[in-house]
């Protein structure tokens, strides 16, 4: 099992040059070939590689699976090892210089889409092993999709001047301020595991605020929220352990993962080892929470909320929700989330609680929590008004805190959420 | 012509419970699976979600979930002597079509059979002697012993999360439990379920009466629980909509809450629905199952060619395509000869309503939220003065209080205008209901056959079904009645209205889906259809699972019975068949 382990190459490559961990393990486990392309597959996991380079009921790896982004929908590509449609004529430069610089053979710029602004931080060793380990898997002929995307982003080459703009290059420097396990997480987060291409807010141009990591962003009609150290609508009020309970099982007594988060759950962080989940865990806990001042002003327990829209709301919970989530908002453990204290209601956008409400979600589903319990959707019986009082009461009841939501949000998530349906 | 289809190890016809278990079980072996379901896929959401399913004029009244009698249907008479006709519409029983089967809209009333019922004519002919027995009752031991059955009682029990108190435990008796149940080798998955007031009142009287009332084993589950398959449920809300609904929020234990995530994730396991399968294809010996013939959607049929073929649908549709099969020999019951058919069963209920001062919210409740005596079921009393076989269970159950077919009027009642609402008003939060729940005995002239004039959509014979009550099902229903009547007069109702089970069985109005026989169990293939392995004795690679393999029917609601056989069967196959194909008995 030694060779799967992230920690091993990821402390040793990132750290031993600072002499941080002075009693590290020297750098082991490179002197077989499946060592390498044992640690290159649990990469592929950590980076959560399948999700998007495999199309729903398409082959493994192959691509072709269409992503939307705000300035049209792209394709992910075949990565498997055929010649001709994949990359099997790569050099190992090539892929190392497609992931640390996103450009391909042909001085062909990617769109950032492919997360090499997070992919650039990983070290030559550990893409190397990436590459070791995609050459093991079956060749599949498949053509890639060209791109949908209008003028002028059509043209690769203005990825050169996105680049200049918002692009940072190079491998990932150890904080040796910090401990090497924050280190390791810190690798994982800002690396592989590019948690900030969701949960960090975007500029018009797509790329992340620098300046506001991880404070919570869209991806694909869902508010990614905040993995700061908020109490409402951040990982405040988590504990290590109930970060890694939920990356390892999908659900903890807190929340449960759904959407794109279920995904990321079940393909890639329930693969990953307690020690480097545990990693994660404390890098996240480590990250300052956002606007504390603003936040408590603006949304003082309902207090400043309509109260006849706090009993509307609560009527529709009281029809509709308490029958799950329980009448005091605190579901049951390990079934169905609590909603009272839950970082998704009170997030600063409700984008994610109004699409759930709508739409209805499976939780994710892992070998330990294998259910995938389910919401249903509320779309067909409640109107647009009714889904905004919903939300405005559960934001501010139980202690919540959270801006009322207007009915005209509603209406746009509902459209938007038709939209991606019929896509 | 049938296209041919690449072969798989097993195929499962009908995808219910029974499917589920085995689908499992033999997935876990490392079998290649495929289950062929006649029904549409159905799941806790979007198809039972809660808010939703609470619609009783969609699914209780119009049986959305149901059977569709214009697609499938069976022909039906009294005796021999009359003509059978196709029933157009579902009456006494509802079988299910689509994936979960019946095990999606049960209420959850899990029992097990009495250590005695599986010995029913051996031990009544020590206990009373032969001639007890009337000489057309066709009763017999089931080939498998309570003691054998009890591992997988208890697995089927910790599948599904079943609450509920225990009354024997290794043979020590607990009090609060039933005191006459087989001994358990542990507790209940989970506590009891609440009680409702109307089971607190009958337990009361039933105590006073002097009987040991005790809290009904419920699939409804009491609390939150994570079950065999790491499969987690929820807790019951009591919105009393579970007979003919799904359950919306996990807490009614079906394939659906606690096979289906497991097992449909498998890359060993399929399922296909929309399938019919019409017939099961023997070689040219015909000692050995080839694979099924099933018909798609559009018409088009297909051979699937299978090493092991299981009948998983329901009781009667086994019976019914081993008929069209021409698998095992027919039951004459004239000459008495023949198997396939033989000993059809079901239950005989009756009731007696209550009605009280008090309020007792019959809207709070859950399909197997009620509380039982057993004095009366099985050989649990002595049957010498009564001069009838059998039993039955005495209930009160608080199932739901749904308006248009859970209500309960006095006899005097006006039936329609003002009178009948205010009737209602004054009514409808003070009742309860007291259930008793018969065992039926097999018969000479009950039998399940090919119908000579009425063919399905495919051109195929439909099933014709031949029964009617027998003056010992009478004689025992009416002592049930009885007792249960003695019960609700203490209760201090201000009325009582005893409906008594009269008259010749009819088809028509609601009784229970407990249909029984047909593919019986047993020790001797003249007298049965399977072996205690529920294998076929004449294709040793045909098994054939479900009630149909009752010999005759118990005093009990038979699910919990047939999860049992499903994974004794199961074991079966994985301990000893697939070592040693063959026949695991020999004839």
């Amino acid at each position: 099992m030694n060779a799967r382990r992230l920690r091993v190459s990821a402390i040793a490559a990132a750290v031993a040059a600072t002499g941080l961990l002075a009693a590290a393990p020297a750098l082991v486990a490179r002197e077989s070939s499946h060592g390498s392309i044992e640690r290159g597959r649990y990469l592929v996991y950590a980076g959560d590689c399948a999700a998007c380079h495999t199309d729903e009921r398409g082959q493994l790896f192959a691509g072709g699976r269409p992503i939307p982004t705000p300035f049209g929908t792209i394709y992910s590509t075949n990565i498997t090892p055929d010649p001709e449609t994949g990359i099997g004529n790569w050099t190992s430069d090539d892929f190392y210089r497609a992931m640390h610089e996103g450009v391909a053979p042909g001085d062909r710029r990617l769109y950032p889409a492919f997360p090499y602004p997070w992919y650039t931080k990983l070290t030559r060793a550990d893409v190397d092993d990436i590459r070791a380990y995609l050459s093991t898997l079956p060749a599949v002929k498949q053509a890639n999709k060209p791109s949908e995307l209008p003028w002028p982003f059509s043209m690769r080459e203005v990825m050169a001047g996105w680049n200049a703009l918002y692009f940072k290059q190079g491998t990932f420097k150890p904080n040796p301020q910090k401990s090497a396990e924050w280190n390791l997480g810190a690798y994982l987060v800002e690396g592989a595991g590019h948690c900030g291409s969701c949960h960090s807010p975007k500029n018009f141009a797509g790329a992340p605020k620098r300046d506001k990591a991880f404070q919570g962003g869209y991806g694909e009609h869902w508010y990614a929220t905040s993995l700061g150290g908020d109490l409402h609508d951040g990982l405040g009020q988590w504990s290590v352990d109930d970060i890694v309970r939920y990356l390892k099982t999908g659900a903890n007594a807190r929340a449960a993962a759904f959407g794109p988060m279920a995904e990321v759950v079940h393909d890639s962080t329930q693969h990953l080892d307690a020690d480097d989940l545990h990693a994660i865990a404390v890098y996240l806990k480590d990250l300052p929470p956002h606007e504390t001042g603003t936040r408590s002003a603006s949304a003082n327990n309902g207090n400043n909320v309509d109260h006849d829209r706090l009993a509307r709301g609560r009527g529709v919970y009281v029809d509709d929700c308490a029958g799950c989530h329980m009448d005091n908002g605190e579901g049951i453990p390990g079934v169905f989330p609590p909603l009272k204290g839950n970082s998704v209601v009170q997030a600063q956008d409700p984008e994610t609680v109004v699409h759930i409400v709508l739409s209805g979600e499976k939780t994710a589903v892992t070998r330990e929590n294998p259910t995938g319990l389910a919401m249903p959707a509320f779309d067909w019986k409640l109107d647009d008004q009714a889904i905004a009082d919903l939300v405005t009461y559960l934001r501010n009841d139980w202690g919540n805190h959270g801006a009322p939501v207007d009915r005209d949000k509603v209406a746009s998530t509902r459209s938007t959420i038709v939209a991606a349906r019929t896509r | 012509m049938a296209t041919k289809l690449p072969p798989v190890d097993v195929v499962l016809v009908g995808f219910g419970w029974t499917a589920s278990i085995l689908g499992q079980e033999l997935t876990d072996a490392g079998l290649q699976v495929l289950a062929l379901e006649r029904g549409s896929f159905r799941d806790t959401v979007p198809d039972f979600a809660t808010t939703q399913i609470q619609d009783e004029l969609r699914y209780a009244v119009r049986n959305e979930l149901f059977e569709e009698p214009e697609r499938e249907t069976l022909t039906f008479r009294n005796s021999a002597d009359q003509t059978a006709l196709p029933m157009r519409h579902l009456g006494s029983f509802k079988p299910a079509a689509g994936a979960g089967g019946a095990g999606v809209h049960w209420n959850g009333q899990n029992w097990r059979f009495l250590p005695t019922d599986f010995m029913m004519r051996s031990h009544t002919e020590q206990r009373y002697g032969k001639r007890f027995i009337p000489e057309d009752m066709t009763i017999q031991d089931w080939g498998v012993t309570y003691d054998e059955l009890e591992p997988f009682y208890d697995r089927f029990e910790y599948l599904c999360g079943i609450s509920g108190q225990a009354g024997n435990l290794n043979g020590a008796i607990h009090d609060g439990g039933n005191p006459f149940e087989g001994p358990r080798k542990r507790a209940f998955p989970l506590p009891p379920l609440a009680r409702s007031y109307g089971t607190v009142l009958f337990d009361k009287a039933a105590k006073e009466a002097g009987y040991k009332p005790f809290p009904c084993p419920a699939a409804n589950t009491s609390k939150p629980y994570k079950n065999i398959y790491g499969v987690q449920m929820g807790e019951c809300t009591y919105c009393g909509f579970c007979e003919w609904f799904g359950c919306g929020n996990y807490s009614k234990s079906s394939p659906q809450t606690t096979v289906f995530p497991v097992l449909l994730e498998k890359d060993n396991f399929e399922l296909r629905t929309h399938m019919s399968v019409t017939k099961v294809l023997l070689d040219s010996s015909g000692k050995r199952a080839t694979g099924v013939i099933y018909v798609d959607p559009q018409g088009r049929e297909f051979e699937q060619p299978a090493d092991l073929v299981i009948l998983t649908a329901f009781a009667q549709h086994n019976v019914h395509l081993l008929l069209l099969s021409g698998i095992g020999k027919p039951y004459d019951p004239t000459s008495g000869q023949g198997v396939v058919g033989r000993n059809y069963a079901y239950q005989i209920t009756s009731s007696v309503d209550v009605f009280l001062n008090e309020i007792v919210n019959p809207f709070m409740g859950a399909g197997a939220l009620g509380q039982a005596i057993d004095e009366f079921n099985g050989d649990n009393f002595d049957h010498g003065p009564q001069k009838f076989v059998g039993g039955g269970y005495i209930a009160l159950w608080t199932t739901g209080g749904r308006p248009i077919l859970q209500h309960h009027l006095p006899k005097d009642a006006p039936k329609w205008g003002s009178g009948w609402k205010k009737a209602m008003a004054d009514n409808y939060l003070r009742t309860v209901s007291i259930a008793t729940h018969g065992s039926v005995m097999s018969y000479r002239d009950a039998y399940l056959d090919l119908d000579p004039t009425y063919r399905d959509e495919y051109g195929n014979p439909l099933l014709r079904l031949t029964f009617d009550f027998h003056d010992n099902e009478h004689r025992m229903s009416d002592f049930l009645t009885d007792k249960a009547a003695g019960i609700a007069k203490a209760m201090k109702a201000r009325d009582i209205h005893v409906k008594q089970r009269k008259g010749h069985y009819t088809i028509v109005p609601y009784q229970t889906t407990h249909n029984t026989g047909g593919a019986i169990m047993g020790t001797d293939p003249r007298t049965s259809v399977v072996n205690r392995y529920l294998q076929s004795w004449d294709v040793p690679n045909l098994f054939v699972v479900g009630s149909c393999a009752f010999p005759q029917n118990a005093g009990y609601n038979p699910t919990g019975t047939v999860g049992a056989l499903a994974y004794w069967a199961a074991n079966a196959i994985r301990t000893q068949y697939l070592k040693k194909q063959g026949p695991l008995v020999s004839a």
